[in-house]
């Protein structure tokens, strides 16, 4: 089933008393149904509705590709700066909010979470319902679309999302910088992070420890920044062909196993070397680190079940639960739940 | 909801919960809570209560829980939407005492504080670190974390950080079912449901945030600031929309109409060029050589754009006589006027020079003076509406100017509140910008934290009981000089 009308998606959930919306399935286990539930394809409703450029804000259907977005605004020097992931891999707008996914240039602005304005969502009653506005800045009723960054479809299907996007730097460069172990890379990440030269991204590998760091800007400004930067910390400026192999890498998760797990996990920076740790006490295992360190991602080869994090985590690919680690259950998530859903039509939150 | 219980009993059995000189003193003591920013309205608490630690608060909202007593937590009362105004005979939670820095950990650039602490004492306690709080309310001088969260603050440097829902990671608070909850935590990133952004933004209409995790930033290396005179209010409206679509990014753009130009110039001496209808602020900032090269562009863009003059920041003492006038104007045009209220409409940024225009005809046309001091770069409008209260249809007059821009700004697409919140001024708008089951899916939200309504109940929501206007005028700290609006 795959609506490709606002119509036609109301029709469906009202047709089918369980229902999950799926994207373009690279985040399947979040998307993965359940015994008795109605996957419903979103991938046909796609399309930019508005795009204002001189606005830098746009509006598009949750099934379109992030890919083709970043096409369109590409063309006007204009970018979601938090960098989609999975976009090669074909990942939806919808996915990308209802799993609550952000790339590595979310370091430098912010998250899916700090860009999202507004969404049309049909809730579990099948009312079709704007949250949110479509200017930059509204305080007008709660932040639902917030709140529903991350919410893997358990409240609502979101049909449509108002997005702000920024300028893109004219240019960019990579850096790779030496830190050869976790301790290291402690340090060089909380360097970077609280140094004056304003970095894209900065992410570190953990099977070949290294720090990697992207500086957005002007032509003219990048070379002084860079030389500043390696002044201050060893390391080299990557070719350009070197460089797009890892934010390539980065963005569409190369670098994990093909059909194992992947989870990603919540940290600080500081926590890195316990992550790390955590990794290599696990066969077989292979791990990156996002946003300045306030992010892990661990994979699992084939059939190894990933059931556990030390850390608040969710599971992406793979088997097992799809919460992991800690979390602070409260009764009002379930009365939240209830709010928006009272007759269960989307899957539990825990389920 | 039957009617709250007696205020002497009320008090009296909050003293059971709390230390004796928690529970404010009756009389005059209670008269500066009557009101918040938005003096045009009041309203007597039987209690207003200070607790002086997390556990107090907890145990008064259980109490109110049980009671069914509603309740408002208030920080230092800057609301422009009347957001902690009083419930007539409920409790005033006050959490100026609850200001400690718990944590600030300049290695993870955050800082965990409880919701008294004032705005610009976190940026303080950050700045030997080289660190700040990005998210800067004209009244940060005064205004609290927990204020911030509950009306989601903005500032003039929301263009490129965001508003306080953007900087706020995690968060503990105590609900109106008495419940305590964590959201998020000190980590950028998070897993599930965004609780956290939830919360930030709820008018108090969720419970009481105990203890806020903020992110904090870099401080900017290098600032450019330009003040660029006009000779009309449009030239400068697409000065802004031609510095927007430029791709530059400044930290802040702002524009000042000649209303409030004079004004400042009057209170704290700021200096404008001559024979300018508006005046526009441009502020870069961020590493040196960038903020080189992009104020080369600026400076063609703005030449571009007919001013009468340009005046960059020499130095920084320059560039904080330029935002020490911008910060001042709204309680500066204050004073030319009796009474003021103050718009926060929105409008999508292009349709800036559009919506100014028809703002100015409609002030000629109902001989209503208003005044724009806003963040333009946002398309936030802040309309100042004068008036005077004495006269008999002063406030109505002035109302139904501040009606129609709402209207305006919804049907430009925009929305009516950017960052003031809806509160108790706006609640009767929000049905021009959502339509009745969108209320109804916010009304559902809002009885998931709160199935009694008793937190600060009669906000946000049309229709709630009326609270009693009173006689308008500038706030006691804005009287005073120590606040400001915008």
């Amino acid at each position: 089933m795959s609506p490709a009308t606002l119509e036609q998606l109301v029709e469906a959930v009202r047709a089918h008393p369980r229902v999950l919306a799926v994207g373009a399935g690279t985040k399947p286990r979040p998307a993965a149904a359940g015994d008795g539930v109605t996957p419903l394809s979103l991938r046909a409703l796609r399309g930019i509705v508005e795009y204002e450029p001189d606005e830098f804000t746009f509006t598009a259907r949750a099934g379109t590709p992030v890919a083709e977005l970043a096409q369109v605004l590409g063309e006007r020097g204009q970018y979601l700066p938090f960098d989609p992931p999975l976009a090669a891999a074909g990942a939806t707008l919808g996915g990308t909010v209802a799993a609550g996914l952000s790339g590595p240039g979310r370091w430098r602005f912010g998250g899916v979470r700090d860009f999202i304005l507004g969404a049309r969502l049909v809730d579990g009653e099948g009312r079709v319902l704007r949250v949110g506005g479509k200017v930059v800045k509204n305080a007008a009723g709660f932040d639902l679309p917030k709140f529903l960054v991350g919410s893997v479809g358990r409240f609502g299907i979101l049909a449509e999302l108002t997005f702000k996007v920024f300028p893109r730097p004219a240019a960019r460069r990579t850096l790779r910088l030496e830190a050869p172990d976790a301790a290291a890379q402690v340090r060089v990440l909380q360097a970077c992070a609280g140094g004056r030269w304003e970095l894209e991204a900065l992410e570190a590998s953990v099977d070949d420890p290294a720090v990697f760091v992207r500086i957005g800007a002007g032509e003219a400004s990048l070379g002084p920044l860079v030389a500043d930067l390696l002044a201050r910390v060893p390391g080299r400026e990557l070719p350009a062909a070197e460089a797009e192999a890892v934010w390539a890498g980065v963005a569409g998760f190369t670098w994990a196993h093909a059909g194992g797990a992947l989870a990603k996990v919540v940290l600080t920076s500081g926590q890195l070397p316990a992550f790390v740790a955590w990794v290599r006490a696990q066969e077989g295992a292979r791990a990156w680190v996002g946003a300045g360190g306030n992010v892990g991602y661990v994979s699992l080869p084939a059939g190894a079940i990933l059931a556990f994090s030390p850390w608040p985590g969710m599971l992406l690919r793979g088997r097992g639960p799809l919460w992991l680690g800690p979390r602070h259950p409260a009764a009002v998530m379930t009365a939240v739940k209830r709010a928006l859903d009272p007759s269960g039509r989307f899957p539990g939150l825990d389920d | 909801m039957s009617l709250p219980p007696d205020p002497s009993r009320i008090r009296a059995a909050l003293a059971a919960l709390v230390a004796p000189e928690a529970i404010l003193a009756e009389g005059a003591a209670l008269a500066a809570y009557e009101s918040d920013a938005l003096t045009a309205f009041a309203a007597q608490p039987a209690a207003v209560v200070a607790p002086r630690t997390a556990d107090e608060v907890i145990a008064v909202v259980r109490w109110c829980h049980r009671e069914g007593v509603p309740f408002v937590a208030r920080g230092s009362g800057t609301s422009l939407s009347g957001g902690s105004l009083p419930v007539a005979g409920g409790v005033v939670i006050t959490l100026n005492r609850l200001n400690r820095i718990l944590r600030l950990d300049p290695a993870e650039r955050i800082a965990v504080v409880e919701p008294g602490v004032v705005n610009l004492a976190v940026t303080q306690a950050a700045q030997p670190y080289g660190l700040h709080y990005a998210p800067d309310p004209s009244s940060q001088s005064v205004c609290t974390i927990g204020g911030n969260v509950a009306f989601n603050a903005g500032g003039a440097h929301c263009l490129k950080y965001g508003m306080t829902s953007n900087h706020v990671l995690g968060l503990k608070a105590v609900l109106a079912t008495g419940e305590v909850v964590e959201f998020g935590g000190a980590s950028r990133e998070q897993v599930g449901p965004d609780w956290t952004g939830l919360f930030v933004g709820n008018e108090g209409l969720f419970g009481i945030a105990l203890e806020v995790t903020l992110q904090l930033l870099p401080r900017a290396e290098c600032f450019h600031t330009v003040l660029a005179g006009y000779a009309t209010l449009e030239q400068a409206g697409d000065a802004v929309a031609a510095v927007v679509a430029s791709g530059l990014l400044p930290g802040a753009i702002e524009i000042m109409e000649k209303l409030a130009l004079e004004a400042a110039t009057a209170a704290v001496h700021a200096e404008y060029p001559p024979g300018c209808e508006a005046v526009l602020i441009v502020e870069l900032e961020g590493p040196r050589e960038a903020v080189a090269a992009d104020r080369r562009r600026l400076d063609e863009i703005l030449a571009a754009s007919r001013p009468v003059e340009v005046r960059p920041a020499r130095d920084a003492a320059e560039r904080l006589a330029i935002w020490k006038g911008r910060k001042s104007a709204f309680s500066a045009v204050g004073r030319l006027s009796p009474d003021f209220i103050v718009q926060d409409g929105v409008v999508p940024r292009r349709r800036l020079g559009e919506a100014l225009r028809r703002i100015n005809a409609w002030s000629r046309e109902t001989g209503v003076r208003c005044a724009n001091v806003f963040h333009a770069g946002d398309g936030n409008l802040h309309p100042l509406i004068l008036y005077d209260g004495r006269e008999p249809d002063g406030l109505r007059r002035a109302e139904e100017l501040a009606g129609r821009i709402l209207r305006m700004c919804v049907e430009m697409g925009g929305s009516i509140t950017g960052e003031h919140g809806v509160g108790v001024e706006k609640r009767d708008y929000l049905p021009v910008m959502f339509a009745p089951e969108e209320i109804h899916l916010l009304q559902r939200v809002r009885a998931a934290f709160d199935p009694a309504g008793i937190a600060n109940p009669g906000k946000m929501f049309p229709a709630g009981g009326a609270p009693a206007l009173v006689h308008p005028g500038l706030h006691p700290l804005e009287r005073a000089g120590v606040i400001s609006r915008s």
